[in-house]
């Protein structure tokens, strides 16, 4: 009773708490406060499912790629054990490692290239067309986009039939001269890897060039129109307006984009396995073809897979570094 | 489905347009070239569209006019056979609603699950600076860039001890992570957008964190989230490995590019039926995609070209 008494005076008109004293909401979310831990709280749920399914996941890539990984250790018949670098050896010394790297290099080399300057091409186009005709071609070129790659791809396979697709009847009527003729009457694009990832190329370009394309347009909006004025005064051609005044004050665009489709076009997946057939022709696989059916072409090798499937990451991640560094050197990160 | 952060040059001011206003050439000769570049542009979206033609048209097509060597563009007896073929299920013995319905369950939720838990996140990284704030946005840009095929092992072997193998819950966990990083990395531009005043009044007026958060700040972002969860969108509806990996041999949990594919590679070559498939799939994509386009524009502004 005496011990009440001044609470309550302290208390003056407040509701009779519990013994707890404020509820548990209300606590913590003082604690929060004095603590600052507001943002971390936020962070959490997308930090634990990045970590879990992205983070974690490459650890045991790497761990994977030092081990016997195989069936056995999957259903748990054998145990796992740690075989060094003997893994990454047998890479070394494995012709088919060198020819899918090789497809994949080669075969960025040619998509890069081409859908930068179809799409930086496509971006000037837009930016000179009128208000109503820009957002109908943009909005014909985000379709290309969109189109799932799944069906792009079994599209284009189409496209490339020899039994009616219609890319082999347009080459036989294509005149001589330009290559065409009765020759590419039933050509096959699929059953050699020049043709099929020439065809990967087209589609490739297909799909991305409508965000460069776009990239580009938006990047050109932000150069003042002084600059091809006075360049143009001078007397400069659209060939030197483009070097001389539009690649210089967009090259950390240019950069970033070609540092992009560098990466994608590389780890390029769904498109090549389809074009391919699934995983049946071995000479047209790449890289990254080469380490998925590795992995789950029986008899399963994961380990073996791993180790080529972190070589793949390494060659990425140095990619990443400098479309990373590119960002936040254009402050990015602000 | 990337971060895109294009930077935009340093320290030029915008401007409306880049044609020079200064030099007008004479009419008749803006006219021409007027006219030159929008058939340039006419041609550029014809070649553009001619495969997304081809495939509808194809579908339409019976077979006697698919399979000839002297091709025309538009099926001169159209037919719904194909599309009969396709949702009567003559292929996998399921119809193509199986199909759609597992599609749009995975993507459904993964989109709102991702945009739920990235606006989280975003607000975190828009309005408070803490420490390794910086390191988790590096990090973001980073993850993004692992290559999928290489991922699929380790969560192959993982999910196979969770027991999310063959379960379209795997899946959605899968494409909510996967599709955090872009979105997290455009809805903070949307975040940061929302005047910190709007919230101090009504905290001044007395409204609690939780108040403000579904008052004001949940308001003003929706545009910023619906133009993000349409990048969630399409890559949840279209991504192909992962799908492929998990789902193994039970067609009946396929998604739609699965089923496209399986339907392809069994089908030899039924083009009208494939064609058929691939159009029942495609359709929706783009139609969503029309549907939204002015938002995703502004998505591509907010989160790709960052000043």
């Amino acid at each position: 009773m005496v011990k009440t008494v001044p609470q309550r005076v302290r208390g003056g008109a407040q509701p009779p708490r519990t013994r707890e004293g404020p509820s548990v909401a209300v606590r913590a979310g003082r604690w929060v406060r004095r603590h600052r831990v507001a943002p971390y709280l936020l962070l959490l749920p997308s930090l634990a499912l990045v970590a879990v399914l992205i983070l974690w996941p490459t650890v045991q890539i790497g761990t994977f790629s030092f081990q016997n990984y195989g069936l056995d250790q999957l259903v748990g018949a054998s145990p796992t054990q740690w075989v060094g670098f003997a893994n990454y050896w047998q890479i070394l010394h494995d012709p088919e490692f060198w020819l899918s790297l090789k497809l994949s290099v080669f075969s960025a080399a040619a998509m890069v290239p081409l859908t930068l300057v179809v799409g930086t091409l496509v971006g000037l186009l837009l930016a000179r067309l009128g208000r109503k005709m820009a957002a109908f071609v943009s909005s014909v070129a985000m379709l290309a986009w969109a189109t799932p790659a799944v069906s792009a791809s079994v599209i284009f396979v189409w496209l490339a039939t020899p039994d009616g697709g219609v890319i082999d009847w347009f080459l036989t009527k294509v005149p001589h001269w330009l290559g065409g003729g009765a020759h590419w009457a039933g050509f096959s694009w699929v059953n050699a890897a020049l043709p099929a990832y020439t065809l990967a190329t087209a589609l490739v370009v297909w799909t991305s060039f409508p965000f460069i394309a776009v990239s580009v347009l938006a990047g050109l909006r932000t150069i003042p129109s002084e600059l091809f004025d006075s360049a143009r005064v001078d007397g400069a051609g659209p060939w030197q307006v483009f070097w001389r005044v539009t690649y210089p004050v967009m090259r950390p665009i240019f950069q970033v984009l070609f540092l992009l489709s560098v990466i994608w076009d590389f780890g390029v997946f769904t498109q090549v396995y389809i074009i391919i057939g699934e995983l049946g022709q071995r000479d047209e696989y790449n890289l990254g073809i080469y380490e998925y059916s590795t992995a789950f072409q029986t008899p399963p090798a994961y380990g073996l897979a791993s180790a080529l499937a972190f070589v793949l990451t390494v060659i990425l991640l140095i990619i990443t570094v400098g479309y990373v560094r590119a960002s936040v050197r254009e402050g990015a990160l602000l | 489905m990337t971060i895109v952060s294009v930077p935009r040059p340093r320290s030029w001011r915008r401007s409306r347009s880049s044609r020079p206003r200064s030099l007008r050439p004479r009419s008749w000769r803006r006219l021409a070239r007027r006219a030159g570049l929008n058939l340039v542009g006419l041609l550029v979206a014809l070649v553009t569209l001619f495969p997304i033609f081809w495939m509808v048209s194809t579908a339409f097509k019976p077979a006697t006019e698919w399979y000839t060597l002297s091709p025309h563009p538009l099926p001169s007896h159209p037919t719904l056979a194909n599309f009969r073929a396709v949702i009567d299920g003559s292929v996998i013995g399921l119809p193509y609603w199986n199909f759609l319905k597992n599609s749009l369950f995975v993507t459904l939720v993964a989109v709102v699950a991702s945009s739920l838990i990235a606006l989280l996140a975003a607000i975190a990284v828009a309005r408070f600076r803490f420490r390794f704030r910086t390191t988790y946005l590096i990090m973001l840009l980073i993850v993004q860039m692992l290559p999928q095929q290489a991922l699929v092992i380790a969560l192959f072997i993982d999910f196979r001890s969770w027991n999310l193998l063959d379960s379209l819950i795997g899946l959605i966990l899968v494409y909510t992570t996967f599709a955090l990083p872009v979105t997290i990395w455009m809805l903070r531009n949307f975040v940061a957008a929302v005047p910190r005043e709007l919230e101090e009044a009504a905290a001044i007026d007395g409204a609690g964190p939780m108040r403000v958060f579904w008052r004001i700040l949940l308001p003003l972002v929706s545009p910023g989230l619906v133009a993000t969860s349409v990048f969630a969108f399409i890559f949840a509806y279209n991504e192909f490995i992962f799908a492929l990996t998990f789902l193994g041999t039970d067609t009946a949990k396929f998604t739609l590019p699965i089923y496209v594919q399986y339907f392809y590679g069994r089908n030899g070559a039924d083009w009208g039926a494939i064609m058929a498939a691939s159009t029942l799939f495609t359709i929706p994509a783009l139609a969503f995609f029309l549907l939204v386009r002015h938002r995703l524009s502004a998505g591509l502004v907010a989160g790709a070209v960052k000043g």
